[in-house]
């Protein structure tokens, strides 16, 4: 187990290399602005473009700034600084980062609770009304984009500006670190929450549900039922702990995708994590931010897939890593 | 009902809607059994076996399932036991035991705590007092090292083992009924053997009455005190073992019989199947459910449906069949000098097709 952890590990290390290379060549292939240019401001003087590009190491080689970056990151973990503010990557990062893991966070304690209720609820109630409005709420839920129904739901409850405002839904823009003043932040990230967890509840939710009804016809759910178990604890303990494993993995790689940055949602809601982050470093073409976000980005990602793998060997005993 | 029937299931009868159709999977079934003996129930994939038992553990009961007779246990119809009254009966006084011990044992949980359990399950105790008689049980089945292997997983198990595993589980509480359910279907044919030997032995030793479901009459031939061979939903015969071995009375049992390979017969001598397949219970045919694939129909058994009636003279033999008893005595005889039903059927003179 732990020889199969650290193997793990390197692997994370080479794909964190690949991606930070990927991002490089992409970002010199596809046209983007002139980061220069931009920093330059409006109507340059071409000697200005000239010093900055030569300052930001711009004039050098593509392979030879992958080089000197690769360089300083592994040495020193430095990031680098942003091509357009001169801020330290890194601190940038540090500073946005709690805004998007309470954002992921809360929203996913949200639809693991909802989703995996429901799932059950619909997979033991089968055909029943209330099986049928939970599926369909699911259905329209998956269905819904993110960036449609934070609009609309901000359009309709949010405290500010809302058609049906309701207190405690603050509005886009409201977001304050928790340290700051913890109300004001479950309030602000509360309708947030919601829409980012819907579709995910529902998803889950469905996925739940198949999953339960297949794993209650299985013998050993028969056994369960002929050691005279209650039905409650056939459902919970036998049926749920077998059906429940898919949603584990689901639920690692989702919350990993989203600590790198939930872009639609803190956009819509204007909350300043690493989404936003990222978002306005592709449009400012700010190199190293770009290489800071997509780096954070996948090594949550390759991490959770890790962390999901591991947690794997302790939910089946019949998975053994050498 | 005599007092000395300890499980006594009365004209069951278990129907499930399909979207094909009503499916009749057991129709007026009635079988008994004394405690400290064994009765085998044998039949085909179908023959309703297994959903009797199930209906009677009330392991069928569902929206789409429609169940009827009685079956009483201590004076109780667990027919119509509430669920929850039921549930206290089951894995407590009557236990069951499946087909394929590894899919009943559940894969995330170690054996012991699957014992413990059942245990308390019915049994206000201390999950270490459990333990300990999940090792007690362990030792009981016959599995070595009970210490060390009540803490593995059932896949650290071999097929037997876990079988002995899942005996283990269903003799937790003492249980005075034990339902096996093809016990050693899934088994190599050299453990099938131990597994018999181990589950005819607790019977003895804890005096349990054994319903041992199977498909292979030589399961049975061994250790079961009465056989009801089934077909179609139905009990189409049934006897104590010897006689149901020497004088078999359906044509269904007899072609059961001849697909057995024997030691005492010459090697080179053909196996006989019965041929066709057994009927669908959505659709079941006219008569004698048995007909289509009886060597020996006559045109009346198209369209008379047969009871179970005791043969003339023979205490304890039922047998459904519209044969005469002569006739059918003079069949068996020729098929037991190693005739084929064809044969048998043109040296006998069956009656008339009226």
């Amino acid at each position: 187990m732990v020889r199969y952890i650290i193997r793990r590990l390197l692997w994370v290390l080479v794909l964190l290399v690949l991606v930070s290379f990927l991002t490089f060549v992409v970002f010199y292939i596809f046209p983007s602005a002139d980061p220069a240019q931009l920093r330059a401001g409006r109507q340059p003087n071409p000697q200005l473009v000239e010093q900055i590009r030569h300052n930001l190491g711009l004039d050098k080689p593509w392979y030879q700034q992958y080089f000197d970056y690769m360089k300083r990151l592994v040495l020193h973990g430095d990031f680098g600084y942003s091509y357009q503010n001169n801020f330290s990557v890194r601190q940038q990062i540090f500073d946005r980062l709690p805004a998007t893991v309470s954002l992921a966070l809360g929203a996913a304690i949200l639809w693991l609770v909802s989703g995996i209720a429901v799932g059950i609820i619909s997979a033991v109630r089968r055909r029943t009304l209330i099986d049928r409005v939970s599926m369909g709420t699911a259905l329209v839920a998956i269905s819904a984009p993110v960036y449609w129904l934070g609009l609309v739901s901000l359009y309709l409850f949010s405290a500010d500006l809302g058609k049906f405002p309701v207190p405690f839904f603050k509005g886009a823009g409201s977001y304050v670190p928790f340290s700051q003043d913890p109300s004001i932040w479950f309030q602000s990230l509360l309708l947030p929450w919601i829409v980012l967890a819907a579709a995910f509840a529902a998803l889950y939710a469905r996925l739940l549900r198949a999953n339960l009804i297949e794993v209650m016809s299985e013998d050993y759910i028969r056994t369960a039922r002929a050691k005279g178990l209650p039905e409650r604890r056939v459902v919970l303990k036998h049926g749920v702990r077998s059906a429940i494993t898919p949603i584990v993995t689901a639920a690692g790689l989702d919350i990993g995708i989203l600590l790198g940055g939930a872009i639609l949602t803190e956009t819509v809601f204007n909350i300043p994590g690493i989404g936003r982050l990222a978002y306005d470093s592709i449009q400012n073409s700010d190199l190293p931010m770009i290489q800071g976000t997509v780096l954070l980005g996948a090594f949550f990602i390759v991490f959770a897939n890790l962390v999901v793998d591991i947690v794997y060997a302790f939910l089946d005993p019949r998975v053994r890593y050498t | 009902m005599s007092p000395s029937q300890l499980l006594q299931i009365d004209d069951l009868r278990v129907d499930f809607a399909t979207e094909d159709g009503v499916v009749h999977a057991v129709r007026g079934v009635s079988l008994e059994v004394e405690a400290g003996r064994m009765l085998g129930v044998v039949g085909e994939s179908g023959s309703g076996k297994s959903v009797s038992m199930l209906t009677v553990m009330g392991l069928t009961r569902a929206e789409n399932a429609t169940i009827g007779g009685t079956a009483t246990f201590e004076g109780k119809d667990l027919l119509s036991l509430s669920n929850d009254e039921l549930r206290r009966i089951r894995g407590n006084d009557i236990a069951m035991i499946f087909q394929d011990p590894l899919s009943s044992l559940h894969p995330f949980y170690k054996v012991g705590a699957q014992l413990v359990e059942a245990i308390r399950t019915h049994n206000d105790v201390s999950k270490r007092a459990a333990r300990s008689r999940a090792v007690e049980l362990l030792k009981l089945v016959g599995i070595p090292d009970p210490e060390g292997r009540v803490d593995a997983y059932p896949h650290e198990f071999s097929g037997g083992m876990r079988q002995r595993a899942m005996i283990a589980m269903a003799l937790a509480n003492d249980p005075k009924v034990l339902i096996a359910d093809e016990p050693t279907t899934a088994l190599d044919v050299t453990v099938q053997a131990q597994i018999l030997d181990l589950i005819a032995r607790l019977q003895r030793e804890l005096e349990m009455a054994v319903v041992l479901i199977t498909h292979d009459l030589g399961v049975v031939a061994e250790h079961a005190d009465e056989i009801a061979v089934m077909y179609a939903g139905q009990v189409i015969e049934r006897a104590p073992t010897d006689v149901m071995f020497k004088a078999p009375e359906h044509p269904y049992t007899w072609g059961l019989l001849q697909s057995i390979p024997r030691l005492d017969r010459p090697r080179d001598e053909p196996l006989v199947p019965i041929p066709g397949r057994p009927p669908s219970l959505i659709a079941l045919p006219g008569g004698c459910s048995f007909h289509p694939r009886c060597p020996y129909v006559r045109d009346r058994h198209r369209r008379v449906d047969p009871k179970l009636e005791q043969v003339p003279g023979q205490n304890g033999h039922l047998v459904r069949c519209l044969l005469d008893t002569q006739v059918r005595r003079d069949l068996w005889g020729e098929l037991r000098r190693g005739r084929l039903p064809e044969d048998a059927r043109n040296r006998v003179k069956l009656e008339d097709s009226a």
